[in-house]
């Protein structure tokens, strides 16, 4: 098996998880930040993994399988709301105007 | 040189994750999506973590990503939404959530630094589904419960929220 | 048993003042009367009980006592609102419901078609409650509260037809001046209560009598002297009392002429022996008494308007008993109040019987020759005319104007000769008035009869006017001093009598007075139209003090106060409110509702919190 450093493991996490927030924080399309957040999912599984392998636990990868269920809810339910909101009338998709919160 | 495919798929997840925050349209985004999971699989597997590596693939590359695939070909995107989304990405929108996100990527990195540093010689053992089993049913089988009704609330939800989207429209006056 | 009246005297007019105002102006006519008149009625009876009971069996102290209650005791401080009846309280007493009641009779027929009587009757009783207070107080702060609530009624009533602007500025001016000395003297107040420890007269007067007189003690006796000027209406705070006249006649009667503007000759005889030990502080309340009752005597000669007149006839009278106060003659300035409460109160009211009678009208010029039309009013006007001018023998004033004109004799002949020019004046300018007024032609035919409830109180007042000074006599023609031994426990013995001549001097100005005015005014003169010179012109302006305050105070003080609208304090609580609002807009703005601020804000909040961590 290989040996890859599990810090390193946890650098490419970090990174992961930056641009995650990256796309959260300036995308305004509801869509594209459902798919970041989904990256920053998978990027905190990462760490979970990384730090799996470091201590030699399985307790990495049930936490893994935490964040499984947890992100397969997340995607139903939000692309549940993204379809709903598009046909009730907003198309654009547009974070910005979720304030209005109505119509 | 046995890191390099830790190193290649690295590399490619965030490569792909870089490509889906900047992608206009959506469907692309969604194509460099199913790419990150599919690398960090690989990734799993170079740590040792066969089990998840699986799971990654099967789930998130296999289910998740259907589902995104399935909502972009009902949302009936056009050239209109990626030519607003191209004035959604003005360069200006990106100064403040990059300066947060490099704040915080400079945070990690320094954080990471105080893990002490495996003993080179510490052969990567790999952990198979069987002790991962034995956890799950074991001490664990509390949160396993919890993701079952996560799971529950998630399906009861969608399907509340989508109930109507036929019946009446846009089921509001 | 008598003590127990004292606090009865006072809450009638009082618990007539609260069914007046309860009624909310809804209560007819003559039940406001009879609640009115008939509760001051009620107190004047009691008074007459209570003053025949402490003449016949004076009380071993020299006065009777009622404290109310403790108003409060602290360390080093107590208040008692207390009442006391003196010689003095009781003379005072005497005017307030008597005079008071004569008013509120005559008011009964002057304000009968008037709408608001019910508010009339109401301030008019809460006046006499107040005023009361203020002469029975022995406790300084209880006479305070009734020194305000004069003020108060005076300001409601002088504003009482509110609907003309003219009077509320007038009721307004009125209460502003008076609130000048108000604000002085609580000021001395304070200042004597820090030497005595209490408010009490009595201890007061003996913490001030046992020591020395200091700066202290001076200044608290000038800052007290403000008060009495101000509420009196003497220079330089005397410009209110013309524009007064504003409300009507039976409050320019009771409140402008008999008994509120007289508080301060009361509160300067109540505390005499503060005065007294001070001789700068006499020669300043002497030297106010003489100016004004010159400058108010010129005014008077000129003036046009009868209620006018009268006005300045009644600041020239109080600066006699100023006069009479700062030469010492105690007796004197307390005799002159007496007769000045009735003839001045009775030539009110005759001015108001004339008023009525010509279409409300007050230019004495549009009057004339009015004897004729109605006698009865034009004989109970000359003889409060004849007492004002002190017509020998025959009328009260005389008899009190020569006391003080003895007592000025005795002080500084200079001051007699201002007095004794003072009276000269004062004969002159109110027989131009009777001249003008009663003889010659008509200028407008009067209407209408003065009925009984005006009549009666006119002939009472009349029968006082000339026979009330009866009871204190100069010894040369009868030794009759009734008032003076009355009030000789608190006063001390009268002064010793002048040579004869002074008397004669003092019999004779007054009819050379009558004899100037009959010459100038009479019905055949051509002298019977306004004089229009640039002196007259000043005079019948008050000598135009208003212009000089305005000029010299109140323009300054709206200049300033521009400049300084908005100036450090403003910044301040302006800056206050600029941070409290633009942090609640920065606040606001964070509750912005959209998902990606929020987003931020806790990824923000992630990132300090990690760096917070990290440091190592």
């Amino acid at each position: 098996m290989s040996a890859a450093s599990p810090t390193h493991a946890l650098l490419l996490a970090t990174l992961l998880f930056a641009v995650g927030m990256l796309g959260v924080l300036a995308r305004r399309n509801l869509l594209l930040m459902l798919m970041s957040i989904e990256i920053m999912l998978n990027a905190a599984a990462l760490a979970f993994i990384a730090a799996g392998a470091r201590w030699h636990a399985a307790q990495g990868q049930v936490m893994f399988l935490m964040i499984l269920s947890l992100a397969a809810a997340e995607a139903a339910v939000g692309l549940a709301i993204i379809l709903r909101l598009h046909s009730a009338g907003r198309p654009t998709l547009d974070a910005d105007t979720g304030n209005r919160l109505k119509g | 040189m046995s890191d390099l495919p830790f190193i290649l798929f690295s590399l490619v997840a965030a490569w792909a994750a870089i490509m889906v925050v900047t992608r206009a349209v959506a469907v692309h985004a969604l194509l460099y999506l199913v790419v990150v999971p599919l690398s960090l699989a690989g990734v799993f597997f170079t740590l040792g973590a066969p089990f998840a590596a699986m799971l990654e693939v099967i789930i998130y590359a296999g289910a998740v990503m259907v589902l995104f695939v399935f909502v972009v070909m009902m949302l009936n995107l056009g050239r209109s939404d990626r030519d607003r989304e191209r004035h959604w990405m003005a360069p200006a929108v990106w100064i403040g959530p990059a300066l947060l996100s490099g704040l915080l990527l400079i945070a990690l990195c320094i954080t990471l630094r105080t893990i002490p540093p495996t003993a080179a010689s510490d052969a990567m053992v790999p952990i198979g589904p069987q002790s991962v089993g034995l956890l799950l049913y074991g001490p664990y089988v509390l949160s396993v419960e919890l993701a079952s009704f996560l799971l529950l609330a998630g399906l009861v939800s969608a399907f509340h929220i989508g109930r109507n989207i036929r019946g009446t429209g846009t089921g509001e006056p | 048993m008598n003590a127990l009246l004292l606090p009865l005297i006072v809450a009638c007019p009082l618990l007539a003042a609260g069914v007046l105002f309860l009624s909310a102006g809804r209560m007819p006519p003559l039940p406001s009367c009879v609640i009115g008149a008939g509760s001051v009625g009620l107190s004047a009876l009691m008074a007459a009980v209570l003053a025949i009971g402490f003449l016949r069996t004076p009380p071993p102290t020299g006065a009777l006592h009622a404290t109310l209650w403790s108003w409060m005791q602290v360390e080093g401080f107590s208040a008692r609102i207390a009442f006391m009846l003196d010689p003095l309280s009781l003379v005072m007493m005497l005017i307030v419901t008597g005079v008071g009641f004569l008013i509120l009779l005559y008011a009964c027929g002057y304000m009968h078609d008037d709408p608001d009587i019910a508010r009339f009757f109401g301030c008019m009783t809460l006046f006499v409650a107040a005023m009361l207070v203020l002469v029975f107080s022995s406790d300084l702060l209880s006479l305070y509260i009734g020194w305000e609530g004069v003020g108060i009624c005076s300001y409601l009533l002088i504003s009482f037809w509110h609907a003309d602007t003219a009077n509320v500025t007038a009721a307004r001016k009125a209460f502003i001046v008076t609130r000048i000395g108000d604000a002085a003297m609580l000021c001395g107040l304070l200042l004597l209560a820090t030497r005595a420890g209490t408010l009490d007269v009595a201890s007061v007067l003996q913490t001030v009598t046992a020591r020395p007189a200091d700066l202290q003690a001076a200044i608290a006796a000038f800052l007290l002297l403000g008060g009495a000027v101000a509420k009196s209406a003497q220079v330089p705070l005397q410009t209110w009392l013309p524009d007064a006249m504003a409300g009507p006649t039976p409050v320019s009667a009771l409140i402008h002429a008999a008994t509120m503007v007289t508080a301060g000759v009361y509160l300067i005889a109540r505390l005499h022996p503060l005065f007294a030990s001070l001789p700068v502080a006499m020669t300043a309340v002497a030297l106010i008494g003489l100016i004004t009752l010159l400058l108010a005597a010129g005014s008077a000669l000129v003036q046009t308007d009868i209620k006018r007149i009268l006005a300045y006839s009644t600041m020239s009278q109080i600066g006699y008993m100023f006069l009479a106060l700062g030469t010492g003659a105690w007796q004197a300035a307390i005799f002159h109040l007496v007769t000045h409460a009735f003839f001045k109160a009775l030539l009110f009211m005759a001015a108001g019987a004339i008023i009525l009678r010509v279409h409300h009208r007050q230019d004495i010029y549009q009057m004339g020759g009015l004897a004729h039309a109605m006698p009865g009013v034009f004989a109970a006007f000359l003889a409060g005319s004849a007492a004002l001018a002190g017509l020998p023998l025959l009328t009260a004033g005389f008899y009190s104007k020569e006391m003080i004109l003895q007592g000025a004799w005795h002080a500084d002949p200079m001051l007699w000769a201002g007095a004794l020019l003072g009276a000269f004046a004062t004969a002159i300018y109110i027989f131009r008035c009777v001249f003008i007024v009663f003889f010659g032609p008509r200028h407008t035919e009067p209407h209408g009869r003065t009925g009984a409830t005006m009549a009666i109180p006119l002939v009472c007042l009349a029968v006082l006017a000339l026979t009330g000074g009866w009871m204190g006599m100069p010894d040369a023609i009868a030794p009759v001093h009734l008032l003076s031994h009355l009030l000789s426990p608190l006063f001390g013995a009268s002064m010793p009598e002048g040579p004869h001549w002074l008397l004669w001097a003092g019999s004779l100005v007054p009819l050379a007075g009558i004899g100037v005015a009959w010459m100038l005014w009479q019905p055949r003169t051509r002298t019977r139209t306004p004089p229009e010179n640039a002196l007259a012109r000043v005079a019948r302006a008050g000598w135009d003090f208003d212009t000089l305050y305005d000029v010299l105070i109140v323009r300054p003080f709206t200049t300033l106060g521009q400049l300084n609208q908005s100036d450090i304090c403003d910044r301040l609580s302006d800056a206050t409110a600029a941070t409290a609002r633009a942090g609640g807009r920065m606040l606001g703005r964070m509750q912005s509702g959209q998902v990606r601020r929020y987003a931020g804000w806790i990824a923000a909040g992630t990132v300090v919190a990690l760096c917070l961590g990290v440091r190592p």
